[in-house]
């Protein structure tokens, strides 16, 4: 099967899937009474309606090809790190430094990507940002909580570009057997975390007793955990065609993937609550913010790079 | 004009300004003065683009004449996309009142865009309000006084600074501030910036 074969085979999946979950949640919308159910409901209908649109955009990206595809992530990153930096208290000496990261990182990241540059792409926020950015807000001479702003912009930067760059650069890698098929690597990445997502919280909402983190994420649970990271590692495992591995290999390739994306959402509501918040905006209906979608995505992506990397692009 | 367009959805992609009416304020065509915190220049635009299309279009931003009437660039944005009516920030040797533009919309049943404080500020809350404001709100009785709190605008684009920031900023605004019959000008001033501090 050629590349374009696998995506439409894949496309129509999609769509047959989300059709049947308009109608289901379409159906349960017209039976609820009670107020609670419909409040989850409701939830669920949003859900749908906005994995509707990312399935929209990722077919976009697709049929377009790479440039479109790096254009809707620098997008992605412009958003995520505007909606990190709204929440995050900065001082008017960090002005230059935060110019400089939306019009000058998110840019030159994925430029580079786009010259496929991988030596430079790899350290250039590790390394030239976490230089620049206070080499820059040093100069405005305002030492006050000056660490503690240093922190929190390379943090942000490091998340909403670096990380969330690792999912177009993808098609970065040269998988003898693989070329021209790498968009499929970005789809298969997309879903399985997704899909843990999705998982997680309808086991979550069936047998949901013990939590898993009380603390931080009031909404996981152990069962919901489980459900999710086994259901998402065998979707992954199963959906081994359209990737350069083995059945077994996909199988624990996806399994990082999970893991990380289970980390990233944790890590992120921790970071939400450290900031006084509990959704990072409200872009995306039902969704909250962007980085409430790409927060498991964006702990899940450099991992699944640069194993792929490593292990299948000598 | 194609330029108030291209100026709207550049504010929008930037910065957002989504509107929120507060408690039990809502749009509507009653004239109106917004009066607004003010701390950088896509101010006037935020609170502009967040306004209903239909209710924008009669309703002028108020610029200060000796920045915005600097340059043909500067005087091509106020004065022909924004629509913006001039006036003088400080009183001349001639007499005139400076208010006396605004006065002039008003009678022809326009609302305004109007920045108590008189010049930029670089702190989150409003500083101390000059005079003008409760000038026209004695000469018109009738014209709803809305307050507007505009989010994160001082750091998005701050006094001194050329290159903006782009943050998520929300415009809200507030109930329409009541009147008290003889009240003075000092405690409706301070009454005025808490409207906009309460919605901080």
């Amino acid at each position: 099967m050629t590349a374009h074969h696998t995506f439409f085979w894949l496309m129509g999946g999609m769509v047959a899937l989300l059709l049947t979950a308009s109608i289901i949640g379409w159906l349960l919308g017209q039976r609820v009474s009670h107020e609670n159910e419909r409040a989850t409901i409701d939830n669920l209908n949003a859900r749908i309606r906005a994995w509707w649109v990312m399935v929209a955009i990722f077919a976009m990206a697709f049929l377009l090809g790479k440039l479109a595809t790096l254009l809707m992530f620098s997008l992605v990153s412009f958003l995520a790190l505007r909606e990190f930096l709204t929440l995050t208290p900065t001082r008017s000496g960090d002005h230059r430094a935060l110019s400089l990261a939306f019009f000058v990182f998110i840019p030159v990241q994925y430029y580079l990507i786009g010259i496929a540059w991988y030596g430079l792409f790899s350290i250039f926020i590790p390394v030239y940002g976490f230089l620049l950015l206070p080499s820059f807000s040093v100069l405005a001479e305002d030492s006050e909580s000056f660490l503690e702003r240093c922190a929190k912009i390379q943090w942000g930067v490091m998340l909403t570009i670096y990380c969330i760059s690792h999912v177009p650069a993808l098609l970065l890698l040269d998988i003898p057997g693989y070329a021209g098929r790498n968009a499929l690597l970005l789809f298969y990445l997309l879903l399985v975390v997704q899909m843990s997502d999705v998982l997680q919280y309808v086991f979550g909402k069936l047998l949901g007793k013990t939590l898993i983190a009380p603390v931080v994420s009031p909404a996981k649970t152990v069962e919901g955990f489980i459900g999710g990271v086994v259901g998402a590692t065998l979707i992954g495992a199963g959906m081994w065609w359209i990737t350069p591995f083995t059945l077994l290999q996909a199988a624990g390739i996806a399994f990082v993937i999970v893991i990380m994306g289970f980390l990233g959402g944790l890590v992120l509501s921790a970071v939400k609550r450290s900031l006084g918040t509990k959704d990072w905006g409200t872009m995306i209906k039902g969704h909250g913010g962007i980085l409430d979608r790409m927060d498991s995505v964006s702990f899940a992506a450099p991992l699944f790079f640069h194993l792929t990397r490593y292990f299948f692009a000598p | 004009m194609w330029l108030a367009t291209l100026l709207i959805g550049l504010t929008r992609a930037l910065v957002g300004a989504t509107p929120r009416w507060v408690g039990s304020s809502a749009p509507s065509h009653a004239q109106k003065i917004y009066f607004a915190n003010h701390s950088s220049h896509i101010d006037t635009l935020a609170l502009w683009s967040a306004l209903p299309a239909d209710l924008r279009i009669r309703t002028r931003p108020v610029a200060a004449a000796d920045y915005w009437s600097q340059g043909s660039f500067r005087k091509l944005v106020a004065v022909r996309a924004l629509n913006a009516v001039l006036i003088e920030r400080t009183r001349g040797d001639n007499g005139v009142d400076p208010l006396q533009p605004l006065i002039k919309v008003l009678e022809q049943g326009d609302s305004l865009i109007f920045f108590p404080e008189g010049a930029r500020h670089r702190q989150a809350l409003p500083g101390p309000f000059k005079a003008g404001l409760y000038y026209l709100a004695m000469r018109f009785p009738n014209v709803e006084l809305v307050p507007v709190y505009l989010e994160n605008l001082h750091r998005c684009l701050p006094k001194g600074s050329w290159f903006p920031v782009p943050l998520i900023c929300t415009v809200r605004f507030g109930p329409v501030l009541p009147r008290i019959a003889d009240e003075s000008k000092a405690a409706f001033l301070e009454r005025a910036r808490n409207a906009i501090a309460a919605l901080a």
